[in-house]
């Protein structure tokens, strides 16, 4: 196969877009995407500080990298979550992010391990919660969405970037469509705008596919770490991914217009605004917005 | 003969057919992996050698 744009050997086919790329411009047509993505959905200007969260997996380092070699104000945020799975995965993936910064001089981490700030580590936690009943995953998303909004607000970066990609957002889609969870459809979106002391949280690469963010890593030379969390082994978003996955075998871009055109059904007002749903004040221990009376959820955990 | 390597698991393929054809006949989703021949990316056009060791770098992560 032969790249689109010099006719050299081609190193990926994207079979969405019918088009082969060899390594130097396909580097050069996924930084275009990104950027057009941003904006697409008016994510963020270069006169803004974006805290990227990273951790250490594919998504957000090529996303942190892309966005530091796009001239963006862009930090990294690690969160140390104390996860071992019986290879040291919280410590592999900081090993990951030490490694890329090595290679990128410019780049400044903030890193935030909840084991020493907070008393306990994820597992830890979840162990002795109802909440997710020992699978730490509903405590993990709830701490790391608190620590990523405490770390912005306090660090003054008006805007929040994840490595969501599209097959992440689409397998968000289909468990919310398969159960008709109507407030998380209304809320699911390439941007969340601030409010209430909430960061703005953008997903630069939410129309590009996972396999295509694993190509730019590859590409690009960033060393991630390839194993996944040792709690997403069987997770049903890892299984709708699967079934997705299905889909885009038999018919390219499905997944692209599943996700797509559910953005267009919002913009033309199929969902209830999310705005006319919540309601958030100040915990009376931090000071973080919740929607909880008094104390907010990670508040209540510790 | 050929080798593939996914996740620790090893196949054996013959030489010939396609890197796609290759991935499906050993179970796996072509969307869900990249294939990578002594250290480069690789469509899944390219056909397999004999000797050839292809990883197969699963794209689906999780966490």
């Amino acid at each position: 196969m032969k790249c689109r744009k010099c006719g050299q050997r081609a190193v990926f086919n994207m079979r969405r877009h019918k088009l082969a790329l060899c390594a130097e411009h396909y580097l050069e047509w996924f930084p275009e995407q990104v950027e057009r993505t941003i904006g697409r959905y008016r994510m963020f200007t270069r006169d803004e500080r974006v805290l990227v969260a990273v951790s250490g997996g594919k998504d957000s380092l090529a996303l942190w990298d892309l966005l530091l070699d796009l001239g963006y104000h862009a930090e990294g945020l690690y969160i140390g979550l104390g996860i071992d799975g019986g290879f040291g995965y919280s410590e592999l993936s900081l090993e990951k992010i030490k490694a890329f910064i090595t290679t990128r001089p410019e780049a400044v981490l903030h890193t935030v391990d909840i084991a020493k700030t907070y008393g306990q580590s994820i597992p830890e936690v979840a162990a002795h919660k109802r909440r997710g009943r020992g699978k730490p995953c509903a405590v993990c998303g709830l701490i790391k969405r608190y620590v990523m909004n405490r770390v912005a607000s306090e660090g003054d970066f008006g805007v929040l970037a994840t490595g969501h990609n599209l097959d992440d957002e689409a397998a968000v889609l289909l468990g919310n469509t398969l159960h008709w969870q109507t407030g998380y459809l209304s809320r699911q979106a390439p941007v969340l705008e601030e409010k209430d002391g909430l960061a703005r949280k953008v997903k630069p690469l939410c129309r590009l596919y996972e396999r295509e963010v694993a190509a730019y890593a590859i590409v690009k030379g960033i060393d991630y770490i390839y194993e996944e969390c040792p709690y997403a082994v069987g997770s049903t978003t890892n299984r709708y991914k699967e079934l997705l996955n299905q889909l885009e075998l038999d018919s390219p871009s499905s997944k692209l217009q599943f996700y797509i055109n559910f953005l267009k059904a919002k913009e033309q007002g199929f969902f209830q605004p999310a705005e006319a749903q919540v309601e958030l004040h100040p915990c009376e221990n931090c000071g973080q917005p919740t929607t909880a009376p008094g104390l907010c959820t990670f508040c209540r955990l510790w | 003969m050929a080798t593939l390597i996914h996740r620790g698991q090893e196949w054996q393929v013959k030489a010939g057919m396609t890197v796609r054809d290759a991935i499906l006949k050993v179970g796996l989703n072509p969307e869900a992996v990249l294939a990578v021949r002594d250290g480069r990316l690789i469509t899944e056009d390219n056909k397999i050698k004999d000797g050839d060791l292809i990883k197969l770098i699963a794209v689906v992560s999780g966490g």
